[in-house]
This record gives structure tokens, C-alpha cells and sequence, in this order.
């Protein structure tokens, strides 16, 4: 079935109508580079209010005096990034996607298919403009406005500097400054999009709050924005991403997340990762710079990620922990697969500021093909953190001979009360645990799948059920071709 | 036509020649014993028949109903019906043995065109299964074989064997390691499923396996080679006077 030209301009027609897009969309998209003009551009093209673009420029301002300094301390290597031939704003164009799935990757297809991505959602991960869209957003709709009966805010970064300014002002920047690095710096300067979520004092959000449900927002994959606040007693289950590899045609992403956990208040981050690793070669692929951290501010407070890294050709990402409120618990569960010549520098930093704070670190990272994964952590315990204590277990698991696995924990301890334990380990999948599920009737590639499940389910079983399932099967698929 | 016909196998490991010309046929409805010392071939017998990587036949061949057995994968054979009870079953961590149990099953249902089994049909079929192997069913729930006893280890072997339902089952050493009541309970498992359509290869170094699980046939193996063959009566004379006419005869 393909799209006629004019189901295409339906779509756009009733498109712009639910979402209220400009008219002009079509002409959105800013000359190649960065400069302040370009700045200025996107600020507008938002319809941004002064301090935004203030606080943009600001970063801009920053970022030119550190653009020669992109970290280089992380076990990765790619070819210099020239910032001044990237486009920084292009408004969504329904025309660009494919017009059905005859015009998509088949091999795209094969692995939503194994996936088991029904045909509609097929379509609009693969970014095809049909009418499927318009179910998902009749759901997201009904969604929504549930939400709202309950106070929760969740909406676009857009519409939350428009609609939401006060809670903006006080949090945004508040967990990670626009000095913080080199990414989240160019991140502050030029941010196109990404959620915001606002959960109100006591309310335990009663349902997983998901991007999946915000198709409207498109192309906001580049330099996402992300921000989510736990009120005092609140809890809420945020789900980024999809298993599914998804259609992007950026290159470099530098999302920031922030998040902020107040009294009594718990956030629980779950993320799949499955961008374009490249080809065998790692080409293509894209280069996923993230700023995460989390601010446990209220006493109590608990923050949880949860990441599932599969994509990506190189994987620069830390989500973070600050312990600030005494007692507030922080937990990081990370499995990271890299296969075929794909670079995982990733972990976390847990800081430890209030009393008896705790942290949960296990990280679980696999490695096949001419793979190279790192596991890079600092835990840190301040002076005042009296009572703090740390678990952080490290393990890695290769599959042949030609990739390579790294763990470097950084620990610091500043107060004697305080205890931290590391356990790492490194293992391979040996040929006779293969000989024994082959035995059985598995053939190579499920008794890899079911080993390296089996290996990661201590972090796959905090994922929320629906996204477990998905995770299991994506394990899988992400080590196709990685045993002979 | 045989159920499985072994012709001559010569294999060898690291070019060092352990089988030495092995001739074997087994019917459906027979357990036939394989007896030896240490380091004869026997385990290498088992391997190979298995599909394990690392043992190259030189010389022979294996018919397994009807088809060329070395010509396939572990994996196919496993589906075909090649059972192997493993002397020192692995390990897999955080594998729930009721998933790998299910994936195994699902595997070999795939293969006869079968749809997956519905969960339900799943726990009743391995509720019945562990009572009569005389498991606890929460032993379903552990990591398979992490932590498991080594009477446990091959409980869970005859567990799976009796799920699967092998057309040619080789239980390699299955009495090691175990007392005297888990002997029996494996044992009883085993002599559960002898099935006019079902051959066993039972390799053992010691009778009293065999007093437990009747064979049809014993073989006795010594420097890769089959030194002579007998009814239940040959593993008495052996108990009784163990290998060392047999290694004097191989050395002759």
C-alpha cells in the first residue's frame, strides 16, 4: 500500500490541526552550522519566551569558548565531529519518510517482525506517513487528558516553557548546568525538543509514562531535552525509547536528562536504546553523547535507572545520581551490549552528600564481535555523608575473541563511616555451556540469546514487564552473527 | 533398518586417534551398556555421537534412523532425537531451568511443526514430570544446575530426557556421583521411559548401575576398540574380575 500524494497531505492537514503546527512548517529548517544567529533561530522558531533564549545564548556563549575541547577521556574513538556542517533545526516534514513499508530497509523490517511490533507501529517506527499514526494518537490523547485529571503535567519541553514557566525556571539547568560538559553544553545552546513531566505532591502516578505515547513530537531525537520532577511523596515510571531500531537521519545526539526527586518522592528511569549501531564496519551508525543525572534532593527520595544499551555505533553515557537528602537511595541497573565494531564507554556517578545514603550499582556488559565496552563509574562519598554505603557489581561477558571489555570504578570515600563494596567479574560464553543448550535442541544463536538473558537478569528483571519482554528478545537479536 | 548403526568409527582429538574402529548396532526397545576403564573412549563414544566440536571422524560411519548422523548439527540431532545425559551437566546462571526446560521443548515442537506449548499444559506436564522423579517442584524454579546438588544435577538430566522423549538416549555416567537412593530414583526414571521405539546407550564403569537398569547388551571397551560383547552376565565377570584381561588382550 502506498501513500498517494494525497493521503500524504491529509495526513499533514489533520497533523497540524491536532498538534496546532505553524503553517509554515515546511520551510522550517536553519542553514548548516552553529552560530548565534542560529541560536536565535531555533529560540524563535519556538516561539520561546526572552529568558529562554537568554539561557540559550548563555550556553552558546560558553560552548565557543570549549569547542576545542570535546572530552577525549572516554574509551571511544570516531572521527572529528565538524559542528559547523550539522544542521541544528529542521522543522518535522511528513514528505522525507518512506511513503509505505515497501520503501523501508528490509532488514529493518526482519527485526521488527522478530521483535513482534505489530504492522501499524512498524510503520511509524519506521517513520512511514500513513494513517496509523492517528490511532496512537486517539490513545495518547485519551491518555493525556486522564493525567491531567490527576495533575500531572507531561507534555512537551515546547509547551511546558510556554505553559509551565515557573516550574521550568526553577529546575531546568538545576541538576545539570549548562558548564557541566562539552555535549550538554552544545545541548543547552541548541535543544530542539523532549518530555516534560511534573508529578504532583503525594500522587503515585498510575500508569508508565512513556515517549511512545508522543509521536507527535518527531524529530526531537538529536538533542533531546528531558525533564521530570517528583513533588514530595510522588512516584511515577518513566519509559524512554524503544526496542525497536529506530529511523534517524542525525548522526550525533546529545540528549540531557534531568531529573528531581523531592521528599519522600521516587523515580524510577527506564531506558532501551537501539539506534543505528552502523554496518559491520560501524559505519553509519549513530554517536549517542548523553548527559543523565539525577538529583535525590528531598529527604528519602529514590532515584532508579534502568538502561538497556543495544545501539548506537558509540555510546558516550553516565546516568547519574546526586545524594543530596539524607537517607535517599540511588540505583543504577545497566546492561550494554555492543557487537560488530561498536564503542560502549557508559556507567554512572553516585554522590553521596546526606547521611546514610545508599547506592546500588550492577552493571552488566557484553561484548561480541570487535566490540569494545567500558564500564566507567565514580563513586564518591562527601564529607558529610556519614552512614553512606555502596554495592557496585561489575560484570562482563565476551563472546569470542576479537572485542574487548573494560571496568574502571573510581571510589572515593571522605568519611570514615562509610562503606563501599566493588565485585567484578569477566567471564566467556564457554563452548560447553554451548554444546549442552545445543544438546538440547537450541540452535547457536537462542543459546546465546538464552546465556546473555540469563546473564543480565538481574538488571532485565527491574525493567517494567511490558519493556522486559521486549528487552529479552532484543538481547537476542542484538547478538545475531556473533557465534560461528 | 537399525535405529542407529555405527560402522567403523575411527576418531580422533588433537590428531591423537581415540576411537579405533568402532562397530555398534542398537534396535529400538534396547539398552545396550558400554564398560571400560578410564580413558578408553567411552565419553568420546558419547561426544561424538552427540555432535560435540573438537572430535574428527577419520574413518566410518553413523546411521541414526535412516539418515547420516555425522552430516548434522548438535542442535538438529538433539531435535532428531539424540539425547545426551551429560556426566557433569553445566551450568547456566540466571537461567530459570523451567525456561530452558520450556525453550528445549519449544525447540523440538517447532521442528515437528507443533505451536508452542500453552503455559498451563507446560506446568501440569513438568508437575507430573518432578513427582515422578521424585523432585520438589520449587526445584523448577532455581538457575539450572547453580547450585545444584550432584544428585540434583542428574535428576534434572532424567528430567529432561523425560520431557523430551529421545528416540536414542546416551546417558554418560549418569551413576557418578550419586547414593545409593538417588541411584535408584534416576534409575526408576530411566527404566520409566524404555519404550519399544527407544534405544539407550548407558556408559558406566561400574556394575551396579546395571543392576538397577537391565541391559540388553554389554560392550566392553578398551583402547578404542569394542573387545567383546555379552549379555548382563558380561558386567558380573567384569565386577568380579575387572579389566585386566581385557587390557592384557588390547596390549597383546
Amino acid at each position: 500500500m502506498v501513500a498517494t500524494k494525497q493521503t500524504v497531505d491529509a495526513v499533514r492537514d489533520v497533523e497540524t490541526y491536532k498538534h496546532g503546527w505553524s503553517t509554515d512548517i515546511e520551510s522550517d529548517m536553519a542553514p548548516k552550522g552553529l552560530s548565534e544567529d542560529i541560536v536565535r533561530f531555533i529560540s524563535a522558531k519556538k516561539e520561546e519566551p526572552e529568558w529562554m533564549l537568554e539561557a540559550r545564548l548563555k550556553a552558546f556563549r560558553y560552548w565557543l569558548t570549549i569547542q576545542d575541547e570535546e572530552p577525549t577521556w572516554a574509551k571511544v574513538s570516531y572521527p572529528k565531529i565538524d559542528y559547523q556542517d550539522a544542521y541544528y533545526y529542521a522543522a518535522p516534514k511528513l514528505e522525507d519518510g518512506p511513503k509505505s513499508l515497501d520503501e523501508v530497509d528490509p532488514k529493518l523490517l526482519e527485526t521488527y517482525e522478530k521483535l513482534g511490533i505489530p504492522l501499524r507501529e512498524q510503520e511509524m517506527l519506521a517513520g512511514v506517513a500513513v494513517d496509523a499514526v492517528f490511532d496512537s494518537v486517539s490513545v495518547a490523547t485519551t491518555y493525556k487528558k486522564k493525567l491531567n485529571e490527576l495533575g500531572v503535567i507531561f507534555c512537551s519541553m515546547s509547551e511546558a516553557i510556554k505553559n509551565h514557566p515557573e516550574l521550568v525556571q526553577k529546575y531546568l539547568g538545576s541538576v545539570v548546568p549548562y558548564s557541566d560538559n562539552f555535549f550538554a553544553t552544545l545541548n543547552c545552546a541548541v535543544f530542539t525538543d523532549g518530555s516534560f513531566v511534573y508529578i504532583p505532591k503525594g500522587l503515585r502516578c498510575p500508569m508508565e509514562l512513556s515517549t511512545y505515547f508522543r509521536i507527535n513530537e518527531k524529530n526531537t531525537g538529536q538533542f533531546e531535552r528531558t525533564l521530570i520532577i517528583a513533588d514530595e511523596g510522588s512516584y511515577v515510571s518513566y519509559l524512554e525509547g524503544c526496542t525497536a531500531p529506530q529511523r534517524d537521519e542525525n548522526q550525533l545526539h546529545a540528549a540531557v536528562v534531568e531529573l528531581i526527586a523531592l521528599d519522600d518522592a521516587e523515580i524510577k528511569y527506564s531506558t532501551v536504546q537501539n539506534w543505528y549501531p552502523g554496518d559491520e564496519d560501524g559505519k553509519g551508525g549513530i554517536y549517542n553523547f548523553v548527559t543523565k543525572r539525577a538529583a535525590c534532593r528531598g529527604r528519602n527520595s529514590k532515584v532508579m535507572w534502568t538502561q538497556v544499551e543495544t545501539g548506537s555505533a558509540v555510546t558516550w553515557k553516565y546516568p547519574s545520581c546526586i545524594l543530596q537528602g539524607d537517607n535517599s537511595v540511588g540505583e543504577f541497573y545497566s546492561v550494554a551490549i555492543t557487537n560488530n565494531k561498536q564503542q560502549a564507554d557508559t556507567g554512572t556517578k553516585m554522590i553521596h552528600l546526606g547521611k546514610n545514603t545508599r547506592s546500588k550499582i550492577i552493571a552488566k556488559g557484553i561484548s561480541a564481535g570487535r566490540s569494545d565496552s567500558t564500564y566507567r563509574g565514580l563513586v564518591r562519598i562527601q564529607p558529610k555523608a556519614d552512614g553512606a554505603r555502596n554495592f557496585t557489581q561489575c560484570d562482563s561477558l565476551l563472546i569470542g575473541d576479537q572485542c574487548g571489555a573494560h571496568t574502571i570504578p573510581y571510589i572515593e570515600s571522605r568519611n570514615p563511616t562509610a562503606q563501599t563494596e566493588h565485585e567484578a567479574t569477566t567471564s566467556t560464553i564457554s563452548d560447553d555451556q554451548m554444546f549442552y543448550c545445543q544438546q538440547r535442541g537450541l540452535n547457536p544463536e537462542e543459546s546465546v540469546s538464552l546465556i546473555v538473558n540469563g546473564f543480565c537478569k538481574e538488571v532485565l528483571q527491574t525493567l517494567p514487564m511490558e519493556f522486559a519482554v521486549e528487552a529479552q528478545k532484543l538481547v537476542g537479536i542484538s547478538l545475531e552473527g556473533s557465534v560461528g | 533398518m537399525s535405529l542407529i548403526e555405527i560402522k567403523d568409527l575411527h576418531v580422533s582429538v588433537d590428531d591423537k586417534e581415540i576411537l579405533k574402529g568402532i562397530d555398534l548396532t542398537m534396535n529400538g526397545g534396547e539398552v545396550h551398556a558400554i564398560m571400560g576403564p578410564n580413558g578408553t573412549g567411552k565419553s568420546t563414544l558419547s561426544y561424538v555421537l552427540a555432535g560435540r566440536k573438537g572430535y574428527e571422524v577419520t574413518k566410518g560411519s553413523v546411521s541414526f534412523d535412516g539418515k547420516d548422523l555425522l552430516e548434522m548439527e548438535a542442535d538438529e540431532r538433539a531435535r532428531a532425537g539424540v539425547f545426551l545425559a551429560f556426566q557433569y551437566p553445566l551450568e547456566i546462571p540466571g537461567v530459570a531451568t523451567s525456561t530452558f526446560l520450556k525453550t528445549a521443548l519449544n525447540a523440538k515442537r517447532r521442528e515437528s511443526g507443533l505451536d508452542e506449548i500453552d503455559a498451563m499444559e507446560f506446568l501440569n506436564l513438568i508437575k507430573a514430570k518432578t513427582k515422578e522423579l521424585e523432585m520438589p517442584y520449587e526445584m523448577i524454579k532455581r538457575q539450572l544446575n547453580v547450585g545444584f546438588s550432584g544428585g540434583e544435577k542428574k535428576r534434572a538430566e532424567v528430567l529432561q530426557m523425560s520431557l523430551l522423549e529421545p528416540k536414542f538416549a546416551i546417558l554418560d555416567e549418569t551413576d557418578s556421583g550419586l547414593d545409593i537412593d538417588a541411584l535408584k530414583i534416576v534409575s526408576n526414571g530411566v527404566n520409566a521411559l524404555r519404550d519399544p521405539e527407544r534405544a539407550f546407550l548407558v556408559i558406566t564403569h561400574y556394575q551396579r548401575l546395571l543392576k538397577y537398569i537391565v541391559p540388553d547388551f554389554v560392550h566392553v571397551i578398551v583402547d578404542g576398540k569394542i573387545v567383546e560383547s555379552g549379555d548382563q552376565s558380561l558386567a558380573e565377570v567384569l565386577e568380579a574380575e575387572g579389566y585386566a584381561r581385557f587390557e592384557k588382550r588390547a596390549a597383546a
